[in-house]
């Protein structure tokens, strides 16, 4: 298949820039800047079908399209690259990969959005990504791509790296935005959206790293080309998937969205570890439902896999096994929500504290009965937070009591964990 | 006290920022670096430089990770325990860790050389069982490797 986000890459380092030049790299930012309208651009984007690739999956034209033309003042474009989703980690590989696809893709998208200055927001604990980045810039200044008068036309744009210092909640897009200007990184109340009222409230667009590093290959082929990339009729683009957990290679790969779940397990990443067998994953990251065996013919796109009560959230698959316990891993996965909890707003803050304690009593045996319709209820408690951080925590809850009732009940019957001698 | 070098470079950071407060992250960093951790005199230092009242730094430097708020080793250790690498027995590696550097979490080994902190994914569940030490990342971990690798980071 058409690789547009991997096809720059090199085994072991970092694409060179005369090597992504030769390969056609920054042609579709030449063009776009000496022959189409910032609406073009944007129309082609909006024609690709391309969804945010950060977990919500929005309509990446739409998205734009909500930005007022005529609002006086700067506005400004940032590239989440906070990452912290447990099971994701796709965007540090790209960008360790190629940092070029996107800085073009950045700047393709402030050239259409009509943006003076863009940001790129990475988290702590990325430092290489960052380095390839800082210096992808400099190149790409130095060529002419980037800053004043691009190409000798009348536009200019600049991006600057800002560093994080690590929370999750950072990558939430208005926790986001604080957290740029310096502010404390709790979430901030929408409306206003971002799009009208966002970074030192101009108008503002977030989006995800594989999102923007998309946007050259659209410009460059078009748009047809890129929904014909994908797997299913209704889908669009290529997808890093990149899976951990029980395979037997955990590999970060790009196919055609659509893909079935079951391929990308026995494909590239070998099929299942000696002597373990499918239990179940999780799809798209730590906030998504957990899918079974049933589920492995699900085609991996926003609409089949929410169709069947999860979501394709950011692409990372973490797999469990038959010797893997899922109310351990639960509890696992909401101990990090409650700690990476901001603390902002009392469903999430106290919600979430209580939800781990009555599974760490299940886990350890000492649950009751009523224990399970307790947690039913905290599902719908915690739709009542402020940001989506604890709703999508009670994602994989609700993925458990869904699909192992038994094996949670079986737990609490027995008076200890099933799994464990 | 910082020295003047520092506090130059520091306000000019400040200056570049679109406003003075953007900067802030960058700074509480440039302090921690100075002085191990953020210390109050660092609370107090960074309050200036930004224009904020050293509360507006604290609520800051309590939010993130990274930014410690007491005394730390000289190195810290940061060992991931989110999903996918506790797929990879991640529990395992965190009781080798307490073990060999006779602390529990949150704790400094009594030479003042690591402290040990679990961390939320560290975007390396492929590489898992994933920490990294003073800021330098290592997956693939085993008790044997995370030996290796105390040794290694003890004598650079
Ligand atoms: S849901 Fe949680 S993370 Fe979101 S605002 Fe409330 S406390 Fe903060
Ligand atoms: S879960 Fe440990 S690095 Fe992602």
């Amino acid at each position: 298949m058409d690789l547009p986000l991997f096809r720059h890459n090199r085994r072991d380092r970092s694409v060179a820039f005369k090597e992504y030049r030769s390969e056609g790299g920054f042609e579709a930012l030449k063009r776009a800047i000496t022959g189409m309208t910032p609406a073009e651009v944007q129309q082609t984007v909006i024609d690709s079908g391309l969804r945010g690739r950060g977990g919500a999956g929005f309509p990446t034209g739409k998205k734009w399209s909500f930005v007022p033309r005529d609002l006086p003042g700067p506005r400004w474009i940032i590239c989440n690259c906070d990452e912290m989703e447990p099971g994701t980690y796709k965007d540090r590989v790209l960008l360790e990969h190629n940092p070029y696809s996107l800085i073009e893709g950045m700047t393709l998208a402030c050239y259409a959005l009509g943006v003076r200055h863009g940001f790129i927001f990475i988290r702590k604990g990325y430092e290489q990504a960052a380095e390839n980045l800082a210096r992808a810039i400099d190149e790409a200044k130095k060529e002419g791509f980037l800053g004043e008068r691009i190409l000798g036309s009348e536009h200019s744009i600049d991006i600057d790296l800002h560093l994080s210092a690590g929370r999750y909640i950072c990558g939430e897009e208005t926790a986001l935005i604080n957290a740029l200007e310096g502010k404390r990184p709790n979430p901030r109340q929408k409306p206003p959206f971002p799009a009208v009222k966002g970074l030192w409230a101009g108008p503002t667009v977030v989006n995800n790293v594989e999102t923007l590093a998309n946007i050259p290959g659209i410009l460059a082929r078009g748009a047809a080309w890129f929904k014909g990339l994908a797997m299913n009729p209704e889908g669009a683009g290529s997808k890093l998937f990149c899976v951990s957990g029980s395979v037997k290679d955990r590999a970060c790969v790009e196919l055609p969205i659509g893909i079935p779940l079951g391929d990308i397990i026995d494909g590239p990443c070998g099929g299942m570890r000696l002597g373990k067998r499918f239990k179940a994953c999780i799809p798209g990251g730590a906030s998504t439902q957990f899918l079974t065996a049933e589920h492995l013919k699900v085609p991996m796109d926003y609409d089949p896999v929410a169709k069947v009560g999860s979501r394709l959230g950011s692409g990372g698959i973490i797999v469990f096994d038959q010797d893997h316990c899922l109310v351990e891993a639960t509890l696992n996965l909401i101990t990090f929500f409650a700690r990476e909890s901001c603390g902002w707003c009392t469903p999430c803050r106290e919600g979430l504290p209580y939800v781990r304690e009555i599974l760490t009593r299940i886990e350890t045996g000492y649950g009751k009965e009523d224990d399970i319709a307790i947690l039913r209820e905290h599902i719908k408690y915690l739709n009542y937070s402020f940001c989506a951080l604890a709703p999508g925590a009670m994602a994989p809850l609700d993925g458990l009591l869904r699909h192992f009732e038994d094996e949670v009940r079986e737990h609490i019957v027995k008076k200890k964990c099933p799994l464990k001698k | 006290m910082i020295s003047e070098a520092l506090k130059k470079s520091l306000t000019e950071r400040v200056a570049g920022a679109i406003t003075p407060r953007e900067a802030a992250v960058d700074v509480m960093k440039e302090l921690q670096a100075h002085y191990g951790w953020l210390t109050d005199e660092a609370v107090a230092e960074a309050a200036s430089l930004l224009g904020l009242s050293p509360l507006q730094v604290e609520e800051l430097a309590t939010f993130y990770e990274m930014i410690y708020r007491r005394p730390v080793g000289k190195k810290v250790i940061h060992v991931c325990d989110s999903i996918s690498c506790w797929c990879a027995d991640c529990d395992g590696i965190i009781e080798h860790l307490k073990k060999r550097l006779g602390v529990e979490l949150g704790g400094t080994t009594a030479d003042g050389m690591y402290t040990l902190l679990p961390c939320a994914c560290m975007g390396r569940c492929g590489d898992s069982p994933a920490m990294s030490v003073g800021g330098t990342p290592y997956g693939h971990l085993t008790p044997h490797l995370v030996d290796e690798i105390l040794e290694k980071e003890r004598r650079a």
